[in-house]
């Protein structure tokens, strides 16, 4: 077997292993769905999360230990990672394939020429690194974009946010009210523009802008084998151009940091075969600069280390966003931002749809992790899941355990996981402001007590004092009434005649008479003339901040349908001491919050 | 002839026979101009609808001769409790026929594990199943449109389970599966979307639910159930609640219904989430009548049906009566 054809097949492979693991991204128990598959293989293996994430938080989270196996290899025999196993990269080559297979030798040599552009990716690498190196103390905390451009998350992202979902609109068949991410539009025009560059370039991603790639290519630099030349004679024929997916000038000096291990020259190389993987260095001379100037790298990384600091002076802390709910086990903010990859696997495994990617509305630094949106999803943040601390690579979001998230067993001292506290709109709310019942959110308040509790009004309704015409057992004839029948036999009214210290429930009502319950008290002699009072009694929603965890199933049922009445903001939440409101947490009113 | 006619030098020919067909590529043009607008021409156009569409009617799934039957069974095994007040309204095969395809409306309105009893216990969910599978049963759809995330709902509360090991067909409603409704005489359900597919084909009607506090409702039994067939943003029908189940009650003529008071949510309902909002009550109530069986399921939770004014609505309206004694529930005792 050819060793391209072994390339290729291990390309099918991992690529058939990764979107595996994408699709069964959606919580339960089947073989087909989470159950126990290692969702996040891919991004595990990946080194620039874990470089990243090691220079912001100054620790190595446990699964990205995998990456160390990616960086043995790589150091050893050069970027095989990009040519052999990366899911990103085999879109590229095969789209690129099919772009390219219509030209002539000579255009495609010519594509895949060696450009001076190749090093813009370490420019990248170098301002990203930059920005996540500057961690100092507690002044400042490293700033983590790599995901932006980290071909990892980003084919994850791409895949959990827009095309899975798309073929499940298409298909209809895995869930059944579809699944939905806000800016998909962005995320899905940044996926097909990079591929579809493949068209005019082959592997241009991977040439220009990846920012793994070029992390590779520095441990690839210096890799003991490699494609090279055994000193047998060459042509200068240039034919190992034609399907170079690295342009890497194999025919020499070749470009180490440049080649992704296609092994495509070895195919096309004719005659006496004078390219070969080999033990290195190559007969044929080798570069191992970047084509990087020191003045340009400088510049990014400078570039990149002011991020953080700006973002600190920009009022990341003082004026953090009390929109900003993020998932229950998230770390403080800081270090929220600190360990997110932006990969979406939480977003992908919430089964609610409630965790969406979140686009520039918490800042730039936020575009892509995941935050909370209720009026998006099926119903707020489940009671019983913890799917999306369990599906996080690097610790963003602690994975929890039930009892911890609900406050139980040894976590009954420290009381659930809070990730925000609902408010209530009492300019907007139902029963509050417009003289209607309701109570919506108070029903779907999944704590237990609720933390949702109601106080009970009798008001007297717009227009509703009158004066009894007639009274004639239950009937009360109103003077100068004009009601419409059935107005106020909803139950929710009553009637309160002059001498009475509490209303009669309306049973029904015509025009001018209403029919009270006379069957709890018998009313005394109505004198006509005599006042008649309609009452409405309203249940108005309060919140206890002592209960409620933030989960936002009442802003999600809350039938004021666009700016809803009750609304979560991450005051309160557990995950920053800072933005704790109450004097003595854990006692809720006169309750203690741990059973005894 | 193909070459450009030279500007200032026509030759009369020519351009005569160029003009014509250029004149019939314009006529074809316009016609296809024209015909294109009239396929496309609106005759209702916003602004002119008339009160909304036909409105489809949800057939009445009572089985006539039955008449008005109700057992109450106490005991606390709700598979022995169920069987045993069947039999004594005359054994399942008076209401479910061989070739009869049944529907069964849960209530999997939340994503809360069965023991907390906010939801249809699930092994009576399946025991109903097996019971109408027995008794000739075609097909037994199980279906709701849940509160939270329905999945969820059906894998948490144990019933998508159950229902499929026991035979039955789980539907979970997708976005298409309503249809507008319109009750006639109605004032709340006009027009309203209300889930459609699972009935498509459906001869029998059975409504199970549990026993539960409700701080706006007072209680959701069986006729409450009847509110996860509606779809569309139907938390707004809280304005009126009373009014809505009422409607509800006018609206589905169910086969008979079961009430599960095996463990009866007294507090901090419809959601629960604790055992100390459970009471055991250890009564199973099967009714033809659901405002019979709601106003005895009342007495459980300590209340009246003059407590929950929708009742007595429900009943002046025919959709049963309050006075369940009325009916001689069979009573009897497995436990």
């Amino acid at each position: 077997m050819k060793i391209s054809t072994a390339r290729r097949l291990a390309q099918i492979f991992f690529f058939s292993v990764f979107l595996w693991l994408v699709l069964v991204a959606s919580v339960g128990t089947g073989w087909t769905q989470w159950r126990g598959w290692p969702i996040a293989w891919f991004l595990q293996l990946d080194p620039l999360a874990a470089v990243g994430t090691a220079l912001t938080t100054h620790s190595l989270h446990p699964g990205l230990a995998w990456a160390l196996v990616t960086i043995v290899l790589t150091i050893l025999f050069g970027r095989v990672f990009c040519g052999f196993a990366c899911p990103f990269g085999a879109i590229h080559q095969f789209v690129g394939w099919l772009g390219r297979h219509v030209r002539r030798p000579k255009d495609k040599m010519a594509a895949n020429a060696y450009r001076p552009a190749q090093s813009i990716k370490y420019y990248l690498l170098a301002a990203m690194l930059g920005a996540a190196a500057l961690s100092v103390g507690n002044a400042f905390v490293g700033a983590l974009q790599t995901g932006l451009l980290d071909p990892i998350p980003l084919v994850h992202r791409s895949f959990n946010l827009v095309v899975l979902p798309a073929a499940d609109l298409a298909a209809g068949s895995r869930f059944p009210g579809g699944r939905y991410a806000t800016g998909a539009a962005l995320i899905g025009g940044v996926f097909l523009a990079t591929v579809l560059l493949n068209l005019w370039m082959p592997r241009f991603y991977c040439r220009f802008v990846c920012p793994l790639g070029a992390l590779l290519g520095l441990f690839a630099r210096r890799s003991p084998w490699g494609i090279g030349k055994t000193g047998a004679k060459c042509i200068e024929c240039g034919l190992c151009d034609v399907d170079c997916e690295g342009a890497c000038n194999p025919m020499g000096p070749i470009r180490t940091s440049e080649c992704l291990m296609c092994m495509n020259c070895l195919d096309t190389c004719p005659g006496s075969k004078p390219l070969a993987y080999l033990p290195r260095p190559s007969q044929g001379g080798e570069i191992t600069d970047y084509g990087v100037t020191r003045r340009g790298f400088l510049a990014a990384a400078v570039g990149g280390l002011a991020v953080a600091p700006l973002a600190r002076i920009g009022g990341a802390r003082t004026g953090w966003s009390p929109a900003l709910i993020r998932p229950p086990g998230s770390v403080a903010e800081e270090e929220f931002l600190a360990r997110c990859i932006k990969c979406c696997e939480c977003v992908r495994v919430c089964p609610t749809n409630v965790l969406q990617p979140a686009t520039t509305e918490h800042g730039w630094g936020a575009l892509w992790t995941p935050a909370l949106n209720n009026r998006m999803g099926t119903s707020g943040c489940q009671l019983n899941c913890i799917a999306c601390g369990q599906a996080c690579p690097t610790g963003a979001i602690r994975p929890l355990t039930l009892g911890e998230k609900e406050g139980r067993g040894d976590f009954a001292s420290a009381g659930p996981v809070r990730i925000g506290l609902a408010g209530v709109d009492r300019g907007r709310c139902l029963p509050w402001a417009m003289e209607r019942p309701c109570i919506v959110c108070q029903e779907n308040c999944p704590v237990t007590p609720k933390a949702i509790y109601v106080s009970e009004i009798v008001q007297t309704v717009r227009d509703g004092v009158y004066e009894v015409d007639s009274a004639d057992g239950a009937n009360l004839r109103l003077r100068n009434a004009r009601l419409s029948p059935g107005q106020y036999a909803s139950g929710d009214y009553e009637c309160k005649l002059a001498g009475d210290d509490r209303g009669r429930a309306i049973l029904a009502n015509t025009g001018d008479t209403l029919t009270v319950d006379t069957a709890s008290s018998p009313p005394g002699q109505v004198a006509p003339g005599s006042a008649a009072e309609v009452q409405i009694r309203l249940q108005r929603p309060v919140v206890d901040p002592a209960l409620c965890i933030g989960c936002g199933v009442c802003e999600h049922e809350c039938p004021m349908n666009g700016l809803r009445a009750i609304r979560v903001t991450a005051d309160n939440e557990t995950r920053d001491p800072g933005h704790a409101i109450l004097l003595a947490p854990g006692v809720a009113g006169n309750r203690s919050l741990s059973p005894t | 002839m193909n070459e450009p006619t030279p500007a200032l030098a026509p030759d009369p020919a020519t351009t005569r026979r160029a003009f014509l067909r250029r004149s019939l590529e314009a006529g074809a043009a316009i016609a296809a101009t024209g015909g294109l607008a009239a396929w496309l021409w609106n005759r209702h156009p916003p602004g002119t609808l008339g009160r909304g569409a036909p409105a489809s009617l949800m057939p009445d799934f009572s089985v006539r001769d039955a008449g008005a039957k109700m057992a109450i069974v106490t005991g606390a095994d709700r598979v022995r409790t169920l069987r045993r007040a069947l039999d004594a309204m005359g054994g399942i095969g008076r209401f479910i026929k061989p070739g009869d395809r049944v529907l069964l409306k849960v209530n999997a309105a939340f994503a809360a594990p069965a023991i907390l009893s906010a939801t249809t216990n699930p092994e009576l969910a399946a025991e109903l199943v097996r019971l109408c599978h027995a008794a000739g049963a075609s097909a037994v759809l199980v279906t709701d449109n849940p509160i939270n995330d329905p999945e969820s709902c059906f894998a948490l509360s144990g019933i998508g389970a159950a229902a499929s090991a026991a035979g039955a067909t789980v539907v979970l409603p997708r976005p298409g599966d309503f249809a507008p409704l319109t009750l006639p005489g109605g004032r709340l359900i006009r027009n309203w979307p209300v889930l459609h597919e699972p009935f498509r084909g459906v001869t029998k009607l059975i409504g199970v639910a549990p026993v539960k506090h409700h701080a706006r409702a007072g209680a959701s039994m069986t006729i409450k159930n009847w509110y996860g067939l509606l779809g569309g943003r139907r938390n707004q029908f809280h304005q009126d609640i009373n009014g809505i189940i009422v409607e509800l009650s006018q609206l589905v003529r169910p086969t008979f219904v079961v009430l599960d008071g095996t463990m009866s949510m007294l507090t901090n309902g419809p959601t629960g989430g604790s055992l100390a909002d459970l009471k055991p009550t250890h009564t199973l109530v099967v009714s033809t009548d659901p405002v019979a069986a709601d106003s005895f399921g009342a007495t459980l939770l300590g209340r009246t049906s003059r407590d929950l004014p929708y009742l007595a609505r429900a009943a002046q309206l025919g959709g049963g009566t309050t006075d369940y004694e009325s009916l001689r529930p069979a009573r009897d005792d497995v436990s």
